[in-house]
Order: C-alpha cells, then structure tokens, then sequence
C-alpha cells in the first residue's frame, strides 16, 4: 500500500515564538524552523505500515524553500520520495487554501492512505486533514492513537475528549495522528546519507493547477484584522517551605478570594 | 436579522452547558437558532432546553442508520445552511469533533474557518473573532473576506446568556450518510465521578513527572476533589503512564484558563505553559528551586509536593 504523509515546518517550540506585528503572519526568522513533532510519529506509522504491508511512503509539504529540511528528515527516517509544494504566491494561505493545494498534489499521488498530524503546533486549528477528506471525497479517521489496516479496511482507535471509539473505514482515507500513536525512530547514518539521494520534486502552482487567485493571504478566505501581544507573565511571591507553606498557600488563595 | 447557527451540543440526552454559551456567542453575531441531532425519542425535551438556553430556531435531524462517524451532523449542518438561507455564521464547539466537521463545512461553503474563537462580535457589519496565539503570547482579531465563517468555539470562553425563547421554531431536515464513510465499532467513556471537564473547570490541579507514579497521582486528586477541580498531567506525566493522555496540559494537549491552576510536580517547560499560561493565578509546588514554572507562578513553594499539597488540601477543606 502507498502512503503520503503530510509534513509541515514549524518554529521550534522550545524558542520565543513571534507574529509580525504588522499583519500577525508567522515570523519565521525568530525561531528555528523544524519538522512539527507529531509528524514524525506519521511518518513513523506508514513507515510501519509499509514494512507489514508492501508499498512506499511519500513524504509531501507545501512550505518555502528551506522546508526541504523537514522532508529530508522523513526521507532519512525511511520514507521513499518527497514532494515539495512551494510558490511565492502561497505565502500566507490560511486552512482553507493549503487544503486546495494539497488536495492538488494528493490527487496525482493516488495514494491508499494519507497520514497526517492531528494538529499543528503553530496553527492548531486541526483543520486540515478533514478539508483534505472533504476535498478528495475520502472518509477521514482523526486524533487516532492506533491503526492496523487488513486489505482494504482500516481500524482505528480514535481518541476525543470524553474516551475513544474503535473505528473502520475503506481505504483510500486520510487519517489523522495523535501523539500516542508511535515513538518516531531515529534517522541513523545511512538513512540520512541516502536521503540525500532520494527523489524530491518540487511543485509549483502552475504544475498542479490550481488558481493563484484562490491561495495565499489575498485568495484566502480569513484575515486577521488586528493583534496584541499578551504582557509577559511574571513570577509573584516564591517561598521555601518552612512545614507550613501548604497552609501558607491556602491563605494566600482565601485572602484573595481566589478559592 | 440573519441566524447564528450553533450546533447543539447533547450528552445522554442532555444539553450540555457549553451549548447555551455557544447561543449566547451566537447572539452577538445574529439570532441564534440551533441545529441538534438527536435520536427522536429524546427531541422534545432538547427542543425546550435549546430554546431555553435562547435558540428561537431548531433545525433537528435524526442520526443516520449505521452509526457513521460524524456523517450525519456534518449532513445536518450542511442541510441547515441551506434551509436558512441568510447565515452570519456557523459556531462549533473546539473540540475533536468539532474541529473536524469545521473543516469539512468551511470547504463546502467555500469559506474559512476562524479557529479556537476565545470572543466574537460584529465589526462594522462583520463576524469578527479573538484567537490566543502561541499559548497566548498573542491574541489576534481574524474575519472572513467571503462565505459564511465557520467558527470553532473554546467552551468557557465569555459568560453571557442568550434570552430564552418560549416557543421555538422547529425546522425538520432529512439527512443520509454518505459512502464511504467510516463507522464506530464501540465507544469506551472515561468514567470522570463527579470531576468537571478540564476546559470547563474553574480550577486546575496538575501533576508532573514529579508526582512519580499512577498510583500517588492520589494526592492531585484529592487536592482538585476538595476544591471542585479537575486534574490535569504534564505529558512527561503521561508519558511515564501516570495518567491518561486526555488530561495533558500543553502545547500538544488541553489549554486551559481558569481561575486557579496549580502545579505540582511539574518543571515548567515551554510546552507545558503554552497550555497554562493564561490562568488567572498560578500555584507551583516544585522542590527545585530553579524551576522555570516559577517565573510564572504567582504563589511558588519550593518544597515537596508531598508535604506541601496534603497540607494544602486539608486547610482548604477546613474553609
Ligand atoms: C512538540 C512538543 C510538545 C510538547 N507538549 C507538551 C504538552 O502538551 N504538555 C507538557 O506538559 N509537556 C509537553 N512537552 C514536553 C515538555 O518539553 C516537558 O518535557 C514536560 O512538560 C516535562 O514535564 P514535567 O514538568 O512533569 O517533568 P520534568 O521536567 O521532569 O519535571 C519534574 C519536576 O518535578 C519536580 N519534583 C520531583 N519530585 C518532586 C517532589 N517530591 N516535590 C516537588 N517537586 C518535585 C522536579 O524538581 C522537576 O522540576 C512537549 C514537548 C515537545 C517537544
């Protein structure tokens, strides 16, 4: 079976993450950028899947040039060929239009199963692998903590707020991944000096037809109006305790009628 | 005035509360009517609750044959746009389910979706929402530039009630699931007791990989028990399988504001404020006194959980 798994570059969470003050789109030079972790677990599950099941994995993002880093990775940790979505005209698409867009590229993939994170770190909106579903006509299984697949039909075990429910559905689908679903293994050293050498194509709006119009801040359907930064948290009072900050601390939050 | 769609939310026949918070969001925006599926047996009374909670319309369905995940309210919704005709926007509640039919929805109507809506309100004539950023290091007013927004709604957000309507209006819709869509074998619900939600709750106790097994997670429960919260983990926590996955705290996991968090146990990582940081006062507990949580605390104690949060408890349940 042949897998896509969705990819995206994302500011390192452990730094000082920023908007730009002017229209609040992401400031990519005050992070580094990194391959958002949920998606290594994706690449870890079709990794799994296509050594049980036969097939490759397609490593796929849509991001600027230096993204191609993220999709090295996952062609370092075993995925068999890349596809890199890039074009000055999609700086700032919202959901929507990068749905549009991967949509696009999935439809010349024709792939059995596309993975996806179940949300991003930046965005978090968990928007994606549904209008991805919504887009291609295929059931969508999200938030999955396990997968098996048996020739055509996928199980899966969706998590949600509440509990989690055993799922099946037809293949093609598109599923998306929590962070339960596998620890992602390390690329070791052939695997990245191969990924050196394994395919990457790039794609431009014009290859996959899609109408610039449609895609970037001006063709996306949402804008952001205005923004503030939130005033920095900062620290109140620390004590040691003494045997009676447990009692210390309950005052302190029934004076301020906190509690 | 065009409607406000929300989509009701029901649990064991039951509205849940966050639905009259997302008709009262709706209010703001335009009158609020309500979509609800639900099995017909249990219509009547959801019918009165809604508009009780101030939805003057209801659209309601019957779930499709089959149990087909999510399907039948996606149909729902998409039935209900139409029969209204004149939409300023569609409200649903953040959550996984929610999240997904958002998705869906926003590329039928060909609009976007305005995620994790903390406010909404009309800006001269426009649906206009505030979303934290980056764990709330920023927060940002978005809209749309065509279509009808579909909005995803953190519950616990604003306060306000809709007015009760006395007699609402109910608008039949007929829906099929589609093929191929997946279906639910079972479903397992996490027993909770008497804990509120973690997004609901109006106070917080976590537990961190300091806590240092499953079984004194006991302390964080009874510290959150004696105050009427729920308990929350750092994925560290978690990941040591101290705790379930549905109640990480974080960056990857719930964000919650409420007004007392406390953290026990817990180093305080970036990730782990991304999902805390907006409380409104913050307790830690942590026996290292460099421990980043502290720059954010506004009563730190460094000092052993084991000692401190007992004593904690017990003064509490003395008030
Ligand atoms: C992409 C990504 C996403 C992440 N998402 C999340 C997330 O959603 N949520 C999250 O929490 N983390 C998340 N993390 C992980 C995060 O970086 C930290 O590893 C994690 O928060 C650490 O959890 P902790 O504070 O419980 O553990 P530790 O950092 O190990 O801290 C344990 C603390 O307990 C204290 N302690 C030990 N014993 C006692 C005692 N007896 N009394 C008092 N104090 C004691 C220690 O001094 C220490 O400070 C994420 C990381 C990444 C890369």
């Amino acid at each position: 079976m042949d897998i896509a798994v969705l990819i995206k570059q994302v500011p390192d969470t452990y730094g000082e993450r920023r908007l730009h003050e002017t229209d609040w789109s992401l400031d990519r030079a005050a992070t580094d950028a990194v391959i958002d972790e949920i998606d290594t677990r994706g690449v870890e599950l079709a990794l799994t899947l296509t050594e049980q099941h036969g097939g490759e994995v397609t490593a796929v993002t849509m991001g600027p040039d230096g993204a191609t880093d993220a999709l090295r990775k996952a062609l370092a940790m075993g995925a068999a060929k890349a596809v890199h979505i890039t074009d000055p005209a999609l700086a700032g698409s919202d959901a929507v239009a990068t749905s549009a867009v991967l949509a696009a590229a999935l439809r010349q993939l024709d792939v059995d199963l596309i993975v996806t994170g179940n949300e991003s770190t930046d965005g978090r909106s968990a928007a994606v692998p549904a209008m991805l579903a919504e887009r291609l006509g295929l059931p969508a299984v999200t938030s999955v903590r396990a997968l098996t697949v048996d020739g055509d039909t996928l199980t899966a075990e969706r998590v949600v707020e509440g509990g989690w429910a055993r799922i099946q559905a037809p293949l093609p689908a598109v599923v998306s991944v929590n962070e339960k679903i596998a620890e992602p293994r390390y690329p070791n050293f052939k695997g990245i000096m191969s990924a050196k050498k394994k395919p990457v194509t790039t794609l431009t709006l014009a290859d996959l037809g899609v109408d610039a119009d449609r895609v970037g801040a001006a063709g996306s359907a949402t804008r952001a109006v205005d923004g503030a930064p939130r005033p920095p948290r900062t620290g109140g009072h620390t004590i040691t305790d003494d045997g009676s900050a447990g009692a210390q601390a309950a005052r302190y939050l029934i004076e301020r009628k906190v509690l | 005035m065009p409607q406000a769609l929300v989509l009701a939310v029901t649990a064991d026949g039951a509205l849940r509360p966050v639905t009259a918070e997302l008709l009262a969001a709706a209010a703001r925006v335009g009158d609020p009517a309500a979509v609800l599926v639900c099995d017909p047996a249990e219509r009547d009374t959801l019918v009165t609750a809604l508009g009780a909670a101030g939805a003057t319309t209801v659209l309601v369905a019957a779930p499709p044959a089959g149990a087909p995940l999510l399907t039948g309210e996606l149909a729902a919704l998409t039935a209900a746009v139409t029969a209204t005709g004149d939409v300023s926007a569609v409200l649903i509640e953040s959550t996984f389910d929610g999240r997904e039919l958002a998705g869906r929805l926003a590329v039928r109507l060909d609009s976007g979706v305005l995620a994790e809506s903390t406010d909404v309100e009309l800006l001269d004539g426009q649906v206009v929402v505030t979303q934290p950023a980056f764990g709330g290091a920023y927060s940002v007013r978005w809209t749309t530039t065509r279509g009808v927004p579909v909005i995803t709604w953190r519950g616990n957000s604003i306060e306000d009630t809709a007015a009760p309507a006395d007699a609402p209006a109910v608008v039949e819709l007929t829906v099929e699931a589609p093929a191929p869509a997946p279906t639910v074998l079972e479903e397992h619900h996490e027993p909770v007791g008497d804990r509120p939600e973690l997004t609901a709750a109006s106070v917080v106790v976590s537990g961190g990989r300091g806590v240092g097994s499953a079984e004194k997670f006991t302390v964080v429960e009874q510290l959150a028990d004696t105050v009427g919260g729920a308990v929350g983990a750092s994925r560290a926590a978690v990941d040591a399988g101290f705790y379930p996955a549905q109640f990480q705290v974080g960056q990857t996991g719930t964000s919650v504001s409420p007004q007392v968090y406390i953290a026990l146990g817990i180093s305080g990582a970036i990730q782990h404020r991304a999902g805390m940081q907006t409380s409104k006062t913050i307790v830690a507990v942590n026996k290292d006194p460099d421990a980043p949580i502290f720059e954010i605390a506004d009563f730190g104690v460094v000092g052993d959980l084991f000692t401190v949060a007992p004593q904690l408890t017990e003064a509490l349940a003395e008030r």
